[in-house]
């Protein structure tokens, strides 16, 4: 490649230098602040969190505290890792989580701001790390099939159309990442939680505990202290699964029936 | 379980609240514009629609109708603030400090920022155009000859205050921002949208609000300019 070629001792580790901002704050703390890092030597080949491992590996030799931040599988998968990279979260690329963003997106001498999602329910812990529980006692309220569905069926005995069984598998595709609420103006859980509740809507199997479920987990969410939604459509956008909106228009059509047969 | 009232006031509650009661306001303003219209083919004709209206059913279809419309409007209204008041006050406290559109598949637009803010400028019109067109601004209305109303009048003498000419106009510019989102963000409210409808949808929100708007800026524009496009002793007048 033509930068490679440049290097005069020919070495192909001479990489990019990178400057970040980073939002710090302390255990307990109400407040942070950014602060300003340069990492050096960054390949093209390296992903964003490797990027950040090599700067707390940096931060910990002088004797500093590292960066806290979430991250697990780191291939997409999981749901674990989640941070607003330049203004979006998991950065401006679509259909990934923040694992997936690669360094060769960036030219040397770039600055990156990275901010931990920002909602009130979700609570920081430090630094980039925060508190996603709120999800998990939605989930707890309706987001399984409580009935022993026993063995798998035979083959059509219960029909499932294409199309629902296409619409569950892409409500079901949620990772429970929280980009949506990071991206929704209004911090709204609506995408999450509209795909918990329609990927059991289109399914029969689903459909005995639907308006429970429905009216359960919207009013879970609430609890929390979760934004309204207003249809703004950006947590679609960031989105690492590219679930759609229109499971959030399928959780007001279930919250209708709900509510109208109480 | 849930009470009716935390039901219909929980998040999704409200939104279906905001949907429904835009339909019906979308619908008056539909049969508004068309109403206007007949401003176009002259005196005698806005005047006999507006003593249509004032006496059909004995009178009594105006009261409901306009009872009907300040509960719309109150819904409407009382959802959508709460909702903002929401969003704005509790859900994120500590805001970004560098954040971006995240564009692509976003529908996050000026429009949708701004449904507050372009409503309550459209809810002031609403009550200062009524005190002005049905109150005469609290002077008693012009008279035809045969003793009914000549709101026609009233319309052409407001609209020749450049004041409140303009006050149209930029109510009307946002009524058209208000509808580029609230058009097909009703119908997401509601839940009838899905992946083939939403772009459709969205595109006709567009039409709807660039239509509407341009419909109700030209009448304004027109008398303000031309003055009277009528201006010739009316029916049965003076």
């Amino acid at each position: 490649m033509s930068d490679s070629s440049a290097n005069k001792n020919n070495s192909p580790s001479k990489g990019m230098t990178i400057h970040l901002k980073i939002w710090r704050q302390a255990r307990g703390a109400a407040q942070g602040k950014f602060v300003d890092y340069t990492v050096k030597d960054i390949q093209k080949e390296m992903s964003f969190l490797e990027m950040l491992d090599i700067l707390n590996e940096d931060l910990v030799r002088k004797g500093e505290e590292a960066i806290e931040f979430d991250s697990d599988c780191r291939e997409g998968i999981c749901g674990t890792c989640g941070l607003v990279v330049s203004g979006v979260a998991h950065g401006r690329h679509a259909g990934t989580t923040t694992c997936e963003i690669r360094m060769r997106h960036y030219e040397d001498g770039d600055t990156i701001t990275v901010e931990p999602f920002r909602a009130g329910p979700f609570p920081i812990i430090k630094d980039l790390v925060v508190d996603r529980e709120a999800f998990d006692r939605i989930q707890r309220k309706g987001g399984f099939v409580s009935t022993n569905v026993g063995s798998a069926p035979d083959g059509n005995a219960i029909l499932v159309p294409k199309e629902a069984a296409d619409n569950a598998m892409d409500a079901a595709t949620c990772i429970g990442c929280g980009a949506c609420v990071a991206a929704c103006p209004n911090a709204s859980a609506s995408l999450f939680v509209s795909a918990k509740i329609s990927q059991f809507a289109w399914l029969p199997q689903g459909d005995p505990e639907r308006s429970r479920r429905a009216l359960a987990m919207i009013g879970q969410m609430d609890e929390e202290g979760f934004g309204d939604c207003s249809n703004h459509g950006e947590c679609e956008a960031v989105c690492p699964k590219q679930i759609s909106i229109q499971n959030i228009a399928k959780m007001r059509r279930e919250f209708i029936r709900a509510a109208l047969r109480g | 379980m849930s009470s009716i009232g935390s039901v219909i006031w929980s998040s999704v509650g409200k939104k279906v609240i905001t949907g429904l009661t835009g339909f019906f306001l979308i619908g008056f303003i539909v049969v508004h514009l068309l109403g206007n219209l007949t401003l176009f083919i002259g005196p005698a004709a806005f005047n006999e629609y507006a003593h249509f209206l004032e006496t059909a059913a004995h009178g009594w279809l105006i009261y409901v109708f306009e009872a009907g419309m300040l509960v719309i409007f109150a819904f409407h209204i009382v959802a959508a603030v709460t909702v903002a008041v929401t969003d704005k006050m509790a859900a994120r406290k500590t805001g970004y400090k560098y954040a971006r559109n995240a564009g692509g598949r976003s529908r996050k637009t000026l429009a949708s920022r701004s449904m507050i803010v372009s409503g309550i400028v459209i809810a002031f019109f609403v009550i200062a155009h009524i005190f002005l067109f049905k109150f005469n601004a609290g002077n008693p209305l012009p008279e035809n000859a045969d003793g009914t109303k000549n709101l026609y009048k009233v319309v052409v003498t407001a609209f020749k205050d450049p004041a409140f000419t303009a006050f149209t106009v930029i109510a009307m510019i946002l009524l058209g921002l208000h509808l580029r989102h609230g058009f097909w963000s009703a119908f997401q409210s509601m839940g009838w949208t899905n992946d083939r409808w939403l772009p459709t949808l969205t595109r006709a929100a567009l039409v709807v609000a660039i239509v509407l708007a341009i419909g109700f800026i030209l009448l304004p524009i027109i008398l303000f300019v031309n003055g009277d496009p009528n201006a010739m002793p009316l029916p049965g007048g003076h």
